[in-house]
């Protein structure tokens, strides 16, 4: 598939992104939080891969490790071509432009002492050398795009509601001609009637400028719309991958089916499927289950989910499960797709 | 009567015409404008709304849970079993918050104690108001924690609330709010800063204590899945104002206010079509800083006419307990 006609523009190969954790007095390294824990995706060129899953399943510390908003434990982020997590500072810093951020929080994410001129600006100041007339003519251009009036690039972020904030970070991300933008919650600070707008812009923004995202994501039914892809996290591992009418036609790992029956579908006409709902809270990350990290929850597990860690593979064609469920052979083969024998969640094909 | 004629015989909470104003240094907010609603015994009343839609300020204001400065009430009244809370004294407010009205805040980190054990948390208002003693009142917590689903409720009741977790500490408000048998039930947003499959066992939750309990709530929130699965009628609020209100079947079947209208095409849906492009509502909700003397929603509105300028809508009602205040949807009749 890596080498068929959709150019992969970003490669992720076993990330993990562990964070120490320091006990007692002499402060000992006694263990890790292991927010990502062997994770593995592609996106093509033009394409949105949604990212869902509940809070503190490690989502958004995927796309900032993606960046290098972290420094990774682990594994390999190739992205046009080039593996980010192993570059040098001054390389990174070029590599900055193809690569953006926008971030859930529009309050805090923009200085509260800069002008929106300025906020747009920084990024053209950093990496670009163009004189401030054509800088002040990009601004204008980047607001245009996001549908902000060109009256406002004197005023500070305060006076802008939340909405038009979110505009202004994502004219910021597109100010160097990004490829790629990670889309860390976008619309969860906002209100429905403004997240539609937001997500119909990145939608008119994604078509005219062929941008790549990853749409991160609790909100399941907006991550239908927008998203090619979805990838289900739980607990610092992919439990499902798999395209968007798949997944929400016929999910595959109990906790996609379960998060999916969760969610309350805002029209009380259309038929009700059965709700499942899960026991207990999600096991912290800092000591996950010895097997399936799911099998403290999972109402379909059995003797071998409490001892061994599921592997990510190709159940059906373009869906990728880690589940015993699916597992009919226990040959090494079946990992992930055949082309990369790497392309498992461990990074130890077995 | 704008309220669709609340029958008086089964109606626990009737408020008329409420109206609060916050004095700022920019001037005044008009965030509830004469707001009228009842609620019946046992019923589940759904509020959705944006934020600063005035949903959250109206049922704090019934219960007199704004500081004052800056919320000012400007009248109506709050009709609780035949007394108007707005005229009771401080001391008795205190007596009904509690015992008859019991309330769930939407952040279940930030609305219990950290320094008090859990068990204690439950035990102060069967205390207070129950005049229950101290060993009647910690066997009372234990079954309370127990109904609302916390397994092992007898050890746990000594814990401090950093031992649970998000979804435990949403119940434990919840046994509070129980503590006392109210008759009425505020749940502001109860479930929004929890995880969907949490959400969902918190919803089943109020469900199953709802047919046991029987009483009647009032269930804050901006998520019309919720409300869809859960509530028996709903209000929506825009700009301070109730805009429609109807049992949740019809509202969702034969929504009338242009605003409801757009706010249930925004939403994507989970199993329905999947609409190339999601429906808009340009523009922003508006800050009142003075009383409507127009409708609130006519900037955003795709129906405007000149009478929407000149003149607020008041709710008309237009089907069996369906009402809505629109000029358009009225067909600008008598203009």
């Amino acid at each position: 598939m890596l080498d068929a006609a959709p150019k992969m523009l970003v490669q992720v190969r076993d990330l993990k992104m562990y964070f120490p954790v320091y006990t007692g007095i002499l402060r000992r390294h006694t263990g890790d939080v292991k927010a990502v824990d062997g994770v593995s995706f592609d996106i093509a060129q033009g394409e949105t891969l949604g990212l869902v899953g509940e809070s503190g399943c490690g989502k958004s510390t995927v796309g900032r490790s993606l960046l290098r908003l972290y420094e990774p434990t682990g594994g390999s982020v190739v992205i046009d071509g080039e593996d980010i997590a192993t570059l040098s500072p001054e390389a990174l810093r070029r590599k900055r432009p193809t690569m953006q951020m926008v971030f859930q929080d529009p309050q805090a994410s923009l200085n509260p002492r800069m002008t929106l001129a300025e906020i747009i600006g920084e990024p053209l100041v950093e990496h670009g050398n163009l004189s401030a007339q054509d800088r002040l003519r990009r601004i204008y251009d980047l607001m245009d795009q996001v549908g902000l009036n060109r009256r406002f690039a004197g005023r500070f972020p305060h006076e802008f509601s939340g909405g038009q904030r979110q505009r202004i970070g994502i004219a910021r991300a597109l100010a160097l001609n990004p490829k790629f933008i990670v889309c860390d919650e976008p619309i969860a600070a906002l209100d429905v009637s403004i997240q539609a707008q937001v997500v119909n812009l990145l939608e008119d923004l994604q078509d005219s400028l062929g941008l790549t995202y990853l749409f991160i994501s609790h909100d399941l039914s907006m991550v239908r719309h927008i998203a090619d892809r979805v990838a289900v996290m739980y607990l610092g591992r992919i439990a499902e991958l798999s395209p968007r009418d798949a997944l929400y036609d016929r999910p595959l790992h109990p906790y996609a089916e379960a998060l999916l029956s969760a969610v309350n579908e805002p029209d009380p006409l259309l038929a009700r499927r059965e709700r499942i709902i899960l026991q207990g809270d999600v096991p912290s990350p800092a000591r996950p289950p010895k097997g399936c990290n799911f099998s403290t929850r999972c109402p379909r597990a059995f003797a071998r989910c409490h001892t061994e860690k599921p592997q990510l593979s190709e159940v059906e064609p373009g869906r990728h499960v880690a589940c015993f469920l699916y597992d009919t052979t226990a040959q090494a083969g079946s990992t992930g797709r055949p082309e990369d024998p790497e392309h498992n969640q461990q990074g130890e094909p077995k | 009567m704008p309220d669709g004629a609340p029958d008086l015989a089964t109606s626990v909470l009737d408020v008329r015409d409420l109206k609060t104003v916050f004095r700022t240094r920019g001037g005044e907010v008009h965030a509830v404008n004469s707001v009228s609603f009842h609620l019946e015994r046992g019923e589940l009343l759904g509020v959705v709304g944006e934020s600063g839609s005035g949903k959250s300020v109206t049922m704090m204001s019934l219960i007199g849970l704004l500081p004052s400065p800056p919320a000012e009430n400007r009248g109506g009244q709050v009709l609780l079993g035949g007394r108007d809370l707005l005229k009771v004294t401080d001391d008795e407010l205190r007596a009904v918050r509690g015992a008859k009205i019991g309330f769930i805040f939407q952040d279940p980190m930030t609305s219990l104690n950290p320094v008090f054990t859990v068990g204690n948390q439950i035990m102060e208002p069967l205390i207070r108001h129950m005049g229950l003693t101290k060993a009647q009142a910690r066997v009372r917590a234990a079954e309370l924690l127990e109904l609302v689903g916390i397994s092992d409720a007898a050890a746990r009741i000594d814990n401090y609330p950093h031992q649970f977790s998000g979804g435990m500490r949403q119940r434990v408000m919840i046994a509070i709010a129980l503590s006392c048998d109210p008759d009425v039930l505020i749940a502001d947003e109860p479930t929004t800063a929890l995880d969907v499959t949490i959400q969902a066992q918190i919803l089943e939750l109020v469900k199953g204590l709802r047919q046991k309990l029987g009483m009647a709530i009032i269930w804050i929130t901006h998520d019309l899945g919720v409300i869809a699965g859960i509530a028996d009628r709903v209000m929506v609020m825009y700009g301070g104002q109730v805009v429609e209100q109807a049992p949740v079947k019809e509202l969702f079947a034969n929504p009338q206010h242009p605003y409801t209208r757009a706010l249930l095409k925004t939403i994507p849906s989970l199993h329905g079509k999947r609409a190339a492009r999601l429906q808009v509502i340009e523009g922003q909700p508006p800050i009142m800083t003075a009383a409507p003397t127009a409708c609130a929603f006519r900037d955003r509105c795709a129906h405007r006419f000149d009478r929407c300028d000149r003149e607020n809508p008041l709710r008309r009602p237009i089907g069996a307990s369906h009402d809505v205040a629109c000029h358009w949807t009225a067909g600008g009749a008598h203009a």
